[in-house]
């Protein structure tokens, strides 16, 4: 979307991303989506009496990896407790880092080549969830609501970027690069979804080298879309407000996806004074340099990098690759392509099994070995197994790992194309001399016709290529 | 450091959901007036060098391996709470929003 003449918008984001932890932050109890409500709970994370939090080492690992990832300068800090009255955290706190977080500094390029800076990226507990009774399901006019603790005491990092993103699809590009970021490192799975990443997105509005406006925070967005979406409605909707002589007020604003609009949450005037201290049960973080190089020597290469590898492989790259490639590299294929790219498969056709095939299969993509992969593309490339086989052999494997010759022996697939085809091919041609004939002669459209009757006698389950072979030979 | 105004009370009470009476608020501003004083004290001497004292302990880095402990049972805390419904704690009306 593009403003009206002579606005840019001014957009800065605060990244909320969940650590893939096995425990929580500061307690033993299960860090896990989906569990029964109040099942994962103790005295640290209900905040009961004489209850004492005892930092998790991993969280501070994944907070450090994340630093590194983002080039932020990696320091001593210490943790504050943040005062509020909300249900949502029952101590009446949430620990948070405030003057003095893990990581400052440090920036992120995006694949357009724009640099956005990171401001910090510090460490916190994530809260309980809150389900509204009663009104609107909304917080306003809820009459009861009912609170799921599970969540409460989570390690999070908060990575606030500097007022750097200029639209909405700069703020969508960030979002999504921080995204592979956090899932390469280790740190996140990323699943937005599943509220593992949720992002708040501070937007002004200006005249070009104005100072900045003013801004308001929404809150909450858990998917790319509605922060794309959210970004553009705000900065409209204060331009509009500016044009029509009015002033823009410091504000929380939430986002309601439906109604494909922002409201007024509350003003600067109602915002909390949240009487930030120091919390007196954890003492200072210190990361010496020897726990530092532990986590940068753990961390693999980023996706900006990975990309790079990639391409460099793809020596004639079509467009349609190129689409493929930060898929392969998002949903982290890239190191499956090169392997097969190494073991002579050709590039075209590993980038189109990985951002297709194995796309529909992610979530099984663990049971697939590098070496499955690799062989059962050599079998489609020799000519062994047809582009169907070849996909169904992948399905299989997705679903169930195994050997690829095993499979496809199993499914009789290796049968057709080596004795079977041959066969096949003969019987058609006695039962269709005058076809024959002309393609003897060279009408080398006759090829077409007679593949379509072998894939007909098979059920599509022969190759195209080995067909012409067939043929070929008997001419 | 101003020295410590009635509304300084007030508006902190206020923050920590306290209810103070006329007499109360009176009371903790000259008292707690008298902690700030103590502050103001210790900011009078010559301080250069000295570095910030984040902890009365010396120790740093304490911190516990990603293992999981036994949570507690859900029944027992539920039965515990004023309130609770569907496996979940039941609390009043929100006013606010979290932060």
């Amino acid at each position: 979307m593009t403003l009206p003449d002579r606005w840019e918008m001014v957009v800065g984001l605060e990244v909320h991303t969940e650590l893939k932890t096995t425990t929580k932050m500061f307690c033993g109890c299960a860090n896990e989506f989906g569990a029964e409500p109040n099942t994962n709970i103790c005295p640290v994370c209900l905040g009961l009496p004489g209850s004492l939090p005892v930092l998790n080492v991993r969280a501070v690992d994944l907070a450090m990896a994340i630093g590194f990832a983002l080039h932020s300068t990696i320091a001593s800090s210490t943790f504050h407790r943040k005062n509020y009255f909300y249900p949502d955290m029952p101590k009446d706190f949430q620990i948070s880092q405030y003057d003095l977080p893990i990581n400052s500094g440090g920036y992120l390029d995006l694949p357009d080549g724009s640099r956005v800076t990171v401001e910090r990226a510090h460490l916190e507990e994530d809260t309980g969830k809150s389900t509204h009774l009663g009104g609107s399901g909304r917080i306003h006019g809820a009459e009861r609501s009912l609170v799921d603790y599970n969540r409460s005491g989570v390690p999070l990092v908060e990575i606030v970027s500097g007022p750097d993103i200029r639209s909405s699809a700069q703020a969508r590009a960030y979002a999504s690069e921080l995204r592979g970021i956090l899932i390469a490192t280790g740190a996140s799975d990323g699943r937005m979804e599943e509220g593992s990443m949720r992002i708040d997105a501070n937007v002004s509005v200006r005249r070009p080298g104005d100072p900045l406006g003013t801004r308001c925070e929404i809150k909450n967005l858990n998917s790319l879309r509605s922060l794309h979406r959210a970004i553009d409605y705000e900065a409209l909707r204060q331009i509009e407000l500016i044009d029509a002589g009015g002033t823009v007020r410091q504000e929380t604003r939430h986002w309601d996806e439906s109604l494909g609009a922002t409201s007024t949450m509350r003003t600067k005037e109602e915002a909390e004074d949240y009487r930030y201290f120091r919390e007196p049960d954890l003492v200072d973080l210190v990361p010496d340099p020897a726990w530092q190089e532990r986590v940068r020597a753990g961390l693999g290469a980023m996706p900006a990098q990975r990309r790079a590898t990639l391409r460099a492989r793809l020596s004639d790259a079509t467009s349609s690759q190129l689409d493929a490639l930060e898929v392969v590299v998002d949903l982290g294929f890239d190191d499956l392509v090169l392997a097969a790219i190494d073991a002579g498969i050709d590039p075209t056709l590993a980038m189109a099994r990985a951002a297709n095939e194995l796309a529909s299969g992610i979530d099984h993509v663990g049971n697939l070995t590098t070496e499955a992969f690799t062989t059962t593309l050599a079998m489609e490339q020799s000519g062994e197994l047809s582009a169907t086989q070849a996909k169904t052999v992948l399905l299989e494997l997705l679903e169930h790992g195994g050997d690829p010759r095993k499979i496809a022996k199993d499914k009789g697939f290796e049968q057709l194309s080596s004795g079977s085809l041959g066969a096949t091919v003969e019987a058609l041609i006695k039962q269709h001399p005058e076809e024959w004939t002309r393609f003897a002669e060279g009408d080398e459209k006759l090829a077409q016709f007679f593949i379509g009757q072998v894939m007909k006698s098979t059920k599509g389950q022969a190759n195209g290529k080995a067909v012409i072979a067939e043929l070929q030979s008997r001419r | 450091m101003a020295p410590l105004r009635r509304e300084d009370v007030a508006k902190v009470a206020k923050l920590a959901r306290l209810k103070l009476s006329e007499a109360e608020l009176d009371q903790f501003t000259e008292q707690l007036g008298q902690v700030l004083e103590h502050a103001n004290d210790i900011a009078a001497l010559n301080l250069e060098g000295v570095v910030a004292t984040a902890h009365p302990f010396g120790l740093i880095n304490v911190v516990r391996e990603d293992e999981l402990r036994p949570s507690l049972s859900r029944d027992a805390v539920l039965a515990m709470a004023p309130d609770a419904e569907d496996g979940r704690f039941g609390v009043p009306r929100i006013m606010g929003e979290a932060p």
